[in-house]
């Protein structure tokens, strides 16, 4: 469709022109974004951290400068081993993920031959990460149950006498669904990067006379980092976050930081939580701060 | 290159692709199996019986609680996420292009959005709301926990795209006299469209599947998220499975609708 306008046929409608001088544009277009975040993000954040200072009882919190929010989740031998627990979680699930997701990532960049395919394979990966994570979650219960679909076929087959038990309610299903749930966040941040790779270098590699696995430690790993550091931040924060594949998937036997405040919360003890809150985003912070140090994700973008 | 043998390599990654692929999909066919479970069957195989007894439970309001109410809440809901993500993300996409005080700031703000443990912005958000002595409720609060999670995604996206955005498109347009508007309008806003409904769509679904920052900030009345969570604990027949397949396949249809809407606008354009 063109469409040809005459100057000066038509209404001649005189127009007014609302002049915004350019600096400010910015500014404006900004704003939005700056009003949203400010008041959902940076104020409760800053409300969490007055909290966390307050005194309470089981009805109610008082304004208060008390300290005994802190000094009592620091001081128990419970409150560090659950913090344990969590980061055993987040390393275990980050090896599984950033090795899957490699491969997959690797696989669908440099072995699937035409872009079409590659968005084809590529959708297939995505689209279960649009769907309920609860329901992901749910899902394996027939699958790993006592007489879930594993069980029944290893008890026929012959291989087990009784069903296993710690296929569900287990730290191992808690760690198989954190995997299945946030798998796509490293493979989607690595294909990215992998596909921005000058196939040129490829060439010139085997050229000069590299393996294909020289090919891949000497050029493609060195030249991926960007995305696995990328893929890291997002599945190490999701997991620090988690409590309800922790809750579910564990039926109650293991614990995590968010769990823990979960708990604290439905107790109404919200400076607790607020004193748990604030170390852990500490912690979560600081390692995103840590990786940031490896990446720039400005120029990732 | 089309006509070289495939390596070994890529027999062994591919059928490494297809296992991951099986791990995907496989749970969630067996609960899309199971929801067509026998009236007398359980929440394992074998299947008891073919029926659609479980999905005319869902819609008995003591069955499962208020299936219908949540639905139409968290369909709402994402519906205002989407739009406001779209349009907010735009525009700071716009903004992002050229340098002002703050940008890097406002631009590290988006990221801690994204890092920032969900439950920790819920509590966050229920605290400040029940201080300031307001009600919380899902389209105020949140409304507002979910825009924490969606726009830094719109945000991110956005900034990516203008990144690679060639500024002599909008030169050209400016050279043959097209005001500003008329620039965006007719020539930026053409090129972006794609990933724009791209936006919307995550908009849409993350909303939709969102549940630990709306815990504390839905108010009286829970989001279907929500729900499914509470029946995970106290449901113990197959109407959860067909609860599953619903929503479930409500995500499907929402995600093939707009993947068509994108084809068919890239077919369109080229054509013209």
């Amino acid at each position: 469709m063109v469409e040809v306008r005459f100057l000066g046929v038509g209404a001649p409608k005189p127009k007014r022109v609302i002049r915004v001088p350019l600096g400010l544009v910015s500014y404006l277009q900004a704003t939005p974004l700056m009003l949203i975040l400010g008041a959902f993000l940076l104020l409760p954040i800053l409300m969490i951290g007055t909290v966390s200072f307050w005194d309470y009882d089981f009805a109610q919190m008082y304004p208060d400068f008390v300290t005994f929010n802190y000094t009592e989740t620091l001081g128990s031998w419970v409150t560090w081993k659950t913090y344990l627990n969590t980061l055993k979680f987040a390393f275990i699930v980050w090896a599984i993920t950033l090795f899957v997701g490699f491969w997959v990532a690797y696989f669908l960049a440099f072995h699937v031959r035409t872009s079409a395919m590659q968005s084809v394979l590529f959708l297939v990966c995505t689209v279960p990460f649009l769907t309920s994570n609860i329901i992901r979650m749910i899902s394996w219960i027939p699958v790993l149950g006592r007489n879930g679909l594993i069980n029944t076929a290893l008890v026929n087959a012959g291989i087990v006498p009784q069903p296993v038990e710690w296929l569900l309610y287990s730290d191992f299903a808690v760690v198989l669904a954190m995997v299945h749930l946030y798998t796509l966040f490293m493979v989607t941040p690595i294909f990215n990067t992998m596909m921005r790779i000058d196939r040129s270098l490829l060439e010139a590699a085997r050229d000069a006379g590299a393996s294909g696995w020289q090919i891949l430690t000497n050029v493609i790993i060195p030249l991926s980092k960007p995305g696995m550091a990328i893929g890291t931040i997002f599945v190490v924060t999701l997991v620090m976050a988690d409590f309800s594949t922790v809750q579910v998937m564990s039926g109650g036997q293991s614990a995590s930081v968010a769990l823990m405040m979960k708990n604290q919360m439905s107790l109404l003890q919200y400076p607790a939580a607020a004193a748990n809150a604030v170390v852990l985003l500490a912690l979560v912070l600081l390692m995103v701060a840590a990786i940031l140090r490896v990446v720039d994700i400005r120029k990732e973008l | 290159m089309h006509s070289d043998k495939r390596p070994r390599e890529f027999y062994v990654l591919a059928a490494f692709f297809a296992l991951f692929v099986l791990f995907l999909y496989g749970p969630l066919s067996a609960i899309l199996i199971l929801s067509f479970q026998g009236p007398n069957g359980g929440l394992t195989f074998p299947l008891n019986g073919v029926s659609f007894h479980w999905f005319g439970n869902l819609f008995e309001q003591q069955a499962v609680g208020d299936f219908g109410g949540s639905f139409r809440r968290s369909f709402a809901l994402g519906i205002m996420v989407m739009v406001v993500t779209v349009v907010v993300s735009l525009l700071a996409g716009l903004a992002f292009r050229r340098k002002f005080v703050g940008a890097t700031a406002l631009f590290y703000l988006s990221v801690a959005s994204l890092v920032v443990p969900s439950i920790i912005i819920s509590l966050g958000i229920g605290v400040l709301f029940s201080q300031l002595g307001l009600q919380p409720a899902w389209y105020s609060s949140g409304f507002g926990a979910h825009l924490t999670w969606t726009l830094p995604f719109g945000v991110l996206i956005m900034f990516a795209i203008f990144n690679r955005f060639s500024p002599a498109y909008e030169e050209a347009a400016r050279d043959l006299g097209a005001t500003s508007w008329q620039t965006f309008r007719h020539v930026v806003l053409p090129m972006i469209a794609p990933p724009l409904i791209g936006v919307g769509l995550f908009g849409f679904t993350l909303s939709y599947d969102e549940f630990a920052r709306t815990l504390m900030t839905s108010g009286t009345y829970n989001t279907l998220p929500l729900e499914i969570y509470g029946m995970t604990t106290n449901v113990t027949t197959p109407v959860l499975y067909a609860l599953g397949t619903v929503t479930t396949l409500f995500s499907f249809l929402v995600i093939a609708g707009t993947l068509g809407l994108i084809m068919a606008m890239n077919r369109r354009r080229g054509r013209a």
